[in-house]
């Protein structure tokens, strides 16, 4: 028998992951049972408060704007990134066209936030435009509004849904389309029944890396969005940085990370056993 | 077939391009513009010159940034590709305990890693700067160099590692000489994937980072929350530059990359 050496070599890992991230986790987990501290930081009393703040309703209301945005800009991204990777996957540019999609994926992620504050922008290239048209004549206020919010999120995380979903649609086997159509399926029924449960794979890892960051976003409605369009991120780093209550900072953490943690995990199984199902079909 | 096939698809791919491109095109274009608004006043050059010649705190928040990638980038190769070859090839009690915490960070929102590590600074008392944005950094690459070099030892041929051992390779040759080559590729990716996300993060690093310790990231966020500058027009179209020559020159690495 050989020497286990697995421990010496998964030792640093755990070591780095533990001390920066599972004891910071843990830190939060419990200073969100702690009462206040007067300039920050926290007194050492056992109290609920800060998940009693939770149930006030203008944490309600940014909870329930930040699930509605996020998932208004999860549909778009698909509605805009399925049809877009089909199309590419099955150009004879697809290489080309794939690079065309690289580009802005490789661009800072501020810089593509700034772009759209350029545009639209109450000094903006919009405003400007309108202007000097004779369109308008005063500025029009795009920007800090809830559409602003979702727009910039669809173009931020548009590319991140785009490339899992073109490389299930390149490995497609498009003849089982032809043979569907050859045993008299329907265009539509062609679609749905076969080439969407085929690259459910690509569509679970687009919702994914579209939904989890736009939940938990704190620089774009910072910067594009206004009173009515925060979200759960800003109230995180307003009550850690400028309120300073770190326990009811740490509290929504907890929130957030627990309706990730668990969105995901539905998320994986649902979409597991609704695969099985379609083979099970298949099988019969 | 039938013809009227992609007519939907090109549609949209059409529309998704325009809404890709039209804000690129206008922020290139308005680099060039001699007014310091988004109103058109002619062609010129000043703001190029503005950021090259008088922006050295530009310039020393991207020095920071490379530094930052770099090391992090190194440091998280080294311990994910140990880490994902000792979960790969051996089986001991805290395995599943470095499986799930190692996949967590990769599921959780950025601000959650950025909030617990600033708390937990401030809780040990370590001043925030460089060193705090480089533990940062490490932490939030690690796991994805993890499951890529995972993903790298999942799809070779075993048997030569065990033909390796069979004919008498100690376990640290079996590493340099067998295991760490036939890697190389996943390890390579995992490596750039971590420059890629370090010199890109913005949230983890807006938290972690302390007075005078800026990164490239930063320093633009800083700019544009003063609304539209001109020298930001200029950067932008530096740095889309940059991403088209890294995408074509580092072109050959991908395909090395996916071939083997």
């Amino acid at each position: 028998m050989r020497k286990n050496y697995g421990p010496a070599y998964a030792m640093p890992v755990a070591l780095w992951i533990s001390v920066f991230f599972v004891v910071p986790i843990s830190i939060i987990f419990l200073y969100s049972f702690l009462e206040k501290g007067l300039y920050g930081g926290v007194v050492w009393n056992f109290s609920l408060d800060a998940y009693r703040a939770l149930s006030n309703s203008t944490f309600l209301k940014v909870a329930l704007i930040t699930i509605v945005l996020s998932i208004a800009a999860t549909i778009i991204t698909l509605l805009l990134a399925l049809p877009t990777a089909y199309f590419i996957a099955r150009s004879a540019y697809k290489n080309f066209l794939l690079f065309l999609v690289i580009i802005p994926f490789w661009t800072n992620f501020l810089i593509r936030i700034y772009a759209w504050i350029a545009i639209l922008g109450n000094n903006g290239f919009l405003n400007n435009f309108l202007i000097s048209t004779g369109i308008t004549h005063t500025y029009t206020q795009f920007l800090y509004n809830p559409f602003a919010v979702v727009i910039v999120l669809v173009y931020t995380y548009l590319p991140f849904a785009l490339l899992p979903l073109y490389s299930t649609i390149e490995k497609f086997d498009f003849s089982l389309i032809e043979a569907a159509r050859d045993l008299g399926a329907t265009k539509s029924q062609s679609i749905f029944r076969v080439l969407l449960p085929n690259i459910k794979t690509g569509i679970t890892t687009a919702i994914l890396f579209t939904f989890i960051p736009a939940f938990g976003q704190y620089a774009v409605p910072q910067l594009v969005g206004g009173r009515n369009s925060f979200m759960l991120g800003n109230i995180i780093a307003r009550e850690l940085t400028i309120t300073r209550n770190w326990p009811l900072s740490s509290s929504i953490s907890m929130v957030l990370t627990l309706i990730t943690t668990i969105g995901v995990l539905l998320f994986l199984r649902l979409n597991r056993s609704a695969g099985m199902n379609i083979k099970n079909e298949k099988k019969k | 077939m039938p013809k009227t096939k992609g007519r939907f698809s090109f549609f949209v791919f059409t529309t998704t391009m325009v809404f890709f491109y039209a804000p690129l095109i206008v922020l290139i274009a308005y680099s060039f513009n001699n007014s310091k608004t988004m109103h058109w006043e002619g062609f010129s050059l000043r703001w190029y010159y503005e950021l090259f010649l008088h922006s050295r705190d530009l310039w020393k928040a991207f020095g920071n940034s490379v530094i930052i990638a770099l090391t992090s980038s190194i440091l998280s190769t080294i311990l994910g590709t140990l880490g994902a070859i000792g979960i790969y090839w051996y089986n001991f009690r805290f395995k599943k305990y470095v499986q799930i915490t190692s996949f967590l960070p990769l599921i959780l929102p950025e601000i959650i890693i950025g909030v617990s590590l600033l708390i937990f600074f401030a809780a040990i008392g370590l001043q925030l700067g460089l060193l705090t944005i480089f533990i940062a950094h490490v932490t939030f690459n690690v796991p994805y160099v993890l499951l890529i070099v995972s993903a790298r030892l999942d799809e070779f041929d075993h048997s030569i590692i065990e033909a390796a051992y069979d004919l008498g390779a100690r376990e640290i040759d079996a590493l340099l000489r067998v295991i760490v080559p036939v890697s190389m590729p996943g390890i390579i990716a995992g490596f750039l994937v971590s420059v890629t996300l370090s010199l890109e993060d913005f949230v983890i690093t807006f938290f972690v980072a302390g007075p005078g310790s800026s990164t490239l990231p930063l320093h633009i966020y800083s700019m544009i929350r003063f609304g539209v500058s001109p020298v930001i027009n200029a950067l932008s179209v530096i740095l889309i530059a940059g991403s088209i020559i890294l995408a074509f020159s580092t072109k050959g690495i991908y395909k090395y990359i996916f071939q083997k």
